[in-house]
């Protein structure tokens, strides 16, 4: 038998064996069955070495390239075996893709319409350069009443249908505020006395410009009123302030706020005790169908209060009316987030009803700004 | 406050539309509520006389009139009004006609065989009020075939504007009048009243004022006038036409008149029966004990704090609110005595707040009457009684006087520009005040104005520019922009706003929905929660479960949890940022961010379970991340608040004295007696409590220092008691070698099978940080020993075998 013979033969056995190879491992087997130290293809390397040069010269070849044919095979049984592999495992790791995820807690999450407008009313009167700030829900009468010019007895102190605390242990009766125009007052007054809680705000020099949001209280309750509810307060003290400035305040405000071109107010003269001259504000708007529509139409509907703090005020406050002046308002909070975001009733703000809360409340991540807009 | 446009040009010489009357009344500060032209719906309703009213044939309740509606023949129409009867002056519908009060439009009909060609009608039908009883009856000298609205003076515009509580001159429809024209709407006619004689001479009752030197004086002048041998009935149809036309109702003519001077001159007046009284009339505080059968037939207990006006035997009448039912006039008067005095505001608006009448008078009173309408009252009501009564006027009698106050006010005119913008020649200013009938000198740019007496509201110089601008129009004052302080807006929320701000928004981006709960509980909830003082409790709460300032935020969210459960939603999470309060001080009031989780979280198919105390302490975790804090750094103190079970809750420490947060599952207890099925899962965090940050020269972060050697893990497990605090071995762990131990974390925790009785296996894997050299063994053997024995140390621990 020549060698030629016999490496055709051992080509034939390897190829099959090759080609039989399942799995890596019978591929290994026949790897070292061929190539191994002991293998067939190295067996008839290692019998070059007794050849005679001449036989050599032609066989040296020949054995060579059957081990780079066999070597080929083998990576690219390889290859395939990997291949199947893969798609084995692949096949075998499939899921149903479709199966709904845990939500995520940023879709389930809500911030209270009440927060969002704050947020919202926040952002626009500290760009306008006002300062945020707080006095305590538990006021005196003093700061709630005398103090903002309501004189004892008077009936407008009545219309604000207040809620009496208990006399403390000093036999002073405290109420709950009415309004948030006592923060005014602690805003103003002149002192230099360190607060006494973190919340609440110190007292500041003129020029003053700020911002009070609170809850408030008042004995009344039905569709559009609830017993508590948010205001929010401005106060602008300077040296000249008008009332043509708070006009343009107001009015950008509530362009921002509403989010319109334009919007057109009616100014009333009115009556409150802490400001002269006082007025009402009436917002143009569209009420024919069942939500408000800012900014057109032909109705108007009152948004807020307003007016030059009051001579008695200031000076009740230890500023001089002849050199200081300037002009506060009051609005609601609830009440500006109903028109904005269509809510019928005011009671459902505070009775915490989950799909309520789902429905109208906000994403966590809805923070209003005025870069990226107040609302999405 | 109502009136009508035909009583309004009574006094206003003018044709503008009621439109434009409209607009003007509500620039400048009488709102206007409605404007309704109440004739339009009943224009085609006339008045009919009934000839004769037979039995119908077939129907026991019905009658067949005979009605002469003024158009030359008798109709015949089926009326079922007990009251229909001949001669009786009623209203008639002619088929056709839409009846407002039954929403139908009547054809001519066959009622049960009878013909009938209209309608009779009742005062629902016209929906002028509640009355079904019968068929309107009309006096006697109502024209046949009339307009019923014109007979009825139903045929205005009605106003109905609200007046703010300085304005009592525009309680009466002169001074809206006056201000209208000081607006440029018409021209005000002359309002005088002229004296009306005297014939009967003195009068047999005198008046007086009798106030102690402690009491308040809360009738400063009292005047009457007896007016003897009149006829009252009912007044003529003018009169009634007007009070009607304002919702009022027509009583006789005495009372009538009294009711008209009321709102057109803003001056309340009460007429008595003199027979009825006895004695001197006066004014006094009540006294403890007495009792007044009022005129709207309530009787009211009274006290030394209300004024009332008295003779002899005892209180006639609560000063300035309302009239004795037993010294009123009746149709049987003979003899009247008419009172007009003066009150003060306050002791008026406190007794009728006392007492819970609202009447027309009080109205007034509490918006301060003018002080000099005393007098021209009493003329005015004597001139129309001697018109619609007849009668003889006696002298007017008068005790204490009172009038304006006479203020006067130095007016810079450059007041109206420094308040408002508004730049308006001198002129203009002088004109508008003169109009609104304040008295002018002038000395240049300041004016020194005198008060009217009808306005006591004004007593300065803001109170001026005020009418200046309500008179040119608010919409005249230019808009100007406020000039910015700086460029760009500082920073302007406080470390505590922005906290709140930022926990709002990281619990909510956790799942949580926000609620804003009352900030008032019911006492038996403030109790449990540990509030509950006298002094947090309302004394007129709107509700008894809404009584008491709350000390906490969490029976707002239970309260909450309960109803979304009944409403079939168990699996809740809910926060609320709000304000508690500790006591009845400033200084008590504390912002907390308050969370309960019920039932499970996220029940899926990929896992969750019923909420726990870990679910409460991990979103108390974030929260205090977002506040610059890290929950395991703060010390944990293995004591539950009072709501939570004693065993699943705990307290958080910052430093050894400041409490911030509480965290725990609600007690089983708590959670039946609040009917709260489900765990619930909750922590109180108090914002409040947090000091500030240290503010740093810099915002410059500490430079970051990177190992270039590889860390080293290694796991230890150790056995402990089961009491003893993972924290306290964590600590231990920690602390056993401070510069290689970069971190130690608990990854299994094991009790049962394996692990004695009272005990638990802690395992921990310990990162070490190689320093300047790669760790040997010896290094690495080193500090596993440390570890072994500080654990030791402090938990008794051994190492799991």
């Amino acid at each position: 038998m020549s060698l030629e013979d016999d490496i055709t033969r051992l080509r034939a056995e390897l190829t099959a064996a090759i080609a039989a190879a399942a799995d890596q491992a019978a591929l290994e087997a026949a790897r070292i069955a061929a190539l191994g130290k002991k293998g067939s293809v190295s067996a008839m390397l290692a019998s070059l070495g007794a050849m005679a040069a001449e036989a050599r010269k032609s066989a040296g070849p020949a054995i060579n390239g059957l081990k780079t044919e066999i070597t080929r095979l083998i990576d690219e049984r390889a290859k395939l075996i990997n291949e199947a592999a893969l798609s084995a495992r692949l096949a075998a790791e499939r899921v149903d893709v479709t199966l709904p995820v845990r939500p995520a807690p940023t879709a389930t999450g809500r911030i209270h319409p009440v927060s969002q407008a704050w947020d919202e009313i926040t952002a626009i009167f500290s760009d306008m350069g006002f300062k945020i700030a707080e006095g305590p829900d538990i006021e005196t009468d003093w700061y709630n009443f005398t103090a903002l010019n309501f004189p004892e007895g008077h009936p407008a102190r009545e219309m604000h249908d207040t809620f009496f605390l208990n006399p403390g242990p000093d036999g002073t009766r405290k109420v709950l505020r009415t309004h948030t125009s006592p923060v005014q007052i602690r805003v103003m007054k002149q002192s230099n006395d360190k607060p006494a809680a973190p919340y609440l705000t110190a007292a500041m020099e003129p020029p003053i410009r700020v911002v009070m949001p609170g809850r408030t209280y008042r004995h009344d309750s039905d569709q559009t009123h609830t017993p508590m509810f948010h205001q929010v307060e401005g106060l602008v003290i300077d040296k000249e302030s008008h009332i043509g400035q708070l006009r343009w305040v107001l009015e950008e405000f509530l362009k921002a706020f509403f989010e319109v071109p334009g919007v057109t107010l009616r100014f009333r003269p009115s009556y409150f005790p802490f400001t002269e001259p006082s007025m009402e504000v009436d917002v143009q708007c569209d009420r024919s169908g069942s939500e408000v529509k800012i900014g057109e139409g032909s109705d108007w509907l009152e948004i807020l209060g307003c007016g030059m703090v009051h001579p008695n005020v200031l000076r009740n406050c230890g500023l001089d009316p002849e050199v200081y002046q300037g002009f506060a308002w009051g609005m609601g909070i609830d009440r500006l987030a109903m028109l904005k975001y269509g809510m019928p009733d005011l009671r459902a703000f505070f009775d915490a009803d989950k799909r309520w809360l789902d429905h109208y409340g906000f994403r966590a991540f809805d923070m209003p700004t005025l870069f990226g807009g107040l609302s999405s | 406050m109502k009136f009508t446009l035909d009583w309004l040009r009574e006094h206003l010489d003018t044709d503008a539309t009621a439109d434009a009357i409209s607009d003007a009344l509500t620039m400048i500060g009488l709102e206007v509520e409605s404007v309704e032209d109440q004739g339009k719906a009943l224009e085609k309703f006339v008045v009919a006389r009934i000839v004769s009213a037979e039995k119908h044939p077939n129907a026991d309740k019905l009658q067949v009139c005979k009605v002469d509606a003024g158009t030359g023949e008798l109709l015949d129409v089926v009326c079922g009004a007990p009251n229909a009867r001949a001669g009786l002056k009623s209203v008639f519908a002619f088929p056709g006609t839409y009846i407002p009060g039954s929403d139908f439009t009547l054809t001519k009909g066959n009622i049960r065989g009878a013909e009938s060609n209209g309608m009779l009608c009742s005062g629902r039908e016209l929906e002028l009020n509640d009355d079904h009883n019968g068929i309107i009856e009309l006096s006697d000298d109502a024209p046949v075939g009339a307009r019923y609205i014109e007979v009825a003076g139903l045929n205005g515009v009605v106003f109905d504007i609200s007046v703010t509580a300085n304005r009592g001159d525009a309680t009466g429809v002169y001074g809206i009048a006056r201000d209208l024209a000081a607006f440029g709407i018409g021209r005000l006619k002359d309002g005088t009243v002229p004296h009306q004689p005297s014939p009967g001479g003195k009068g047999h009752i005198g008046v007086h004022l009798d106030f102690g030197k402690d009491e308040p004086q809360a009738c400063r002048m009292f005047a009457g006038r007896l007016i003897t041998g009149v006829r009252n009935g009912p007044s003529p149809h003018w009169l009634q036409a007007r009070l009607r036309s304002i919702g009022l109702r027509p009583i006789s003519a005495l009372v009538d008149i009294t009711n008209f001077v009321t709102f057109d001159r803003a001056r309340p007046l009460h007429v008595f029966d003199a027979d009825s009284l006895n004695g001197t009339v006066h004014a006094r505080m009540a006294k403890d004990g007495e009792t007044i059968l009022a005129l709207d037939g309530k009787t009211y207990a009274l006290d030394p704090t209300v004024p009332v006006i008295a003779d002899a035997s005892g209180p006639v009448g609560i000063a300035g609110i309302m009239g004795g039912e037993a010294t009123g006039s009746t149709e049987a008067t003979v003899n009247v005595f008419v009172e007009s005095a003066w009150f003060e505001p306050m002791a008026v608006a406190q007794a009728g707040r006392k007492l819970g009448i609202v009447s027309d008078a009080r109205y007034r009173f509490e918006r301060t009457v003018d002080p000099e309408s005393v007098r021209p009252g009493i003329e005015l009501a004597t001139r129309l009684i001697v018109e619609l009564c007849g009668g003889t006027p006696h002298e007017i009698v008068v005790a204490g006087h009172v009038e304006g106050a006479g203020t006067h006010i130095e007016f810079p005119i450059g007041e109206v520009r420094r308040l408002t913008g508004l730049v308006l020649p001198p002129d203009r200013i002088v004109d508008i005040l003169t109009r609104l009938g304040f008295g002018i000198a002038s000395a240049g740019t300041m004016l020194q104005v005198k008060v009217p007496s009808w306005r006591p509201d004004v007593t300065q110089s803001a109170d001026l520019v005020e009418e200046v601008m309500r008179m040119e129009g608010v919409d005249k004052v230019p808009v100007e922009p406020l000039p910015r302080l700086s460029g760009v807006a500082p920073r302007m929320l406080t470390t505590l706003q922005n906290r709140r701000r930022t926990v709002k928004r990281v619990l909510a981006a956790r799942g949580l929905d926000e609620a804003v709960t009352w900030s008032f509980i019911s006492a038996a909830e403030a109790k449990r929660f540990g509030g509950g003082a006298d002094e947090l409790r309302l004394a007129n709460a709107i509700a008894a479960d809404l009584s008491d300032m709350r000390p906490s935020l969490l029976p707002g969210l239970l309260g909450a949890a309960r109803r979304n459960a009944n409403r079939g939603s168990s699996d809740l999470a809910l926060f609320e940022v709000g304000q508690v309060f500790l006591s009845d001080k400033p200084e008590g009031q504390h912002t907390y961010a308050t969370v309960i989780r019920t039932g499970a979280t996220g029940r899926n198919w990929q896992g969750g379970g019923a909420v726990s105390v870990f679910d409460a302490k991990a979103d108390l975790a974030a929260a205090l991340d977002t506040l610059g804090h890290d929950l395991d750094k703060l010390q944990i103190v293995s004591e539950a608040p009072a709501w939570s079970h004693p065993g699943r809750g705990g307290r958080v420490q910052l430093g050894p004295k400041t409490t911030i947060a509480w965290f725990g599952e609600l007690h089983p207890a708590w959670a039946a007696e609040l009917d709260i099925t489900g765990p619930v899962a909750a922590f109180e965090l108090d914002l409040d409590a947090i000091p500030e940050p240290r503010r740093k020269p810099t915002r410059s972060k500490p430079a970051l220092k990177l190992s270039d050697l590889m860390p080293v893990e290694r796991d230890f497990a150790f056995l402990v008691d089961r009491d003893v605090s993972a924290a306290v071995l964590l600590r231990a762990a920690r602390n056993a070698d401070k510069t290689l131990i970069a971190g130690v974390d608990i990854f299994d925790l094991f009790e049962g099978k394996g692990v004695a009785d009272g005990k638990k296996s802690i395992a921990i894997r310990v990162a070490l940080q190689p320093v300047d050299k790669t760790l040997t063994d010896e290094d690495i053997e080193k500090v596993s020993s440390a570890i072994v024995g500080a654990v030791a140390k402090a938990t008794g621990g051994t190492l799991r075998g």
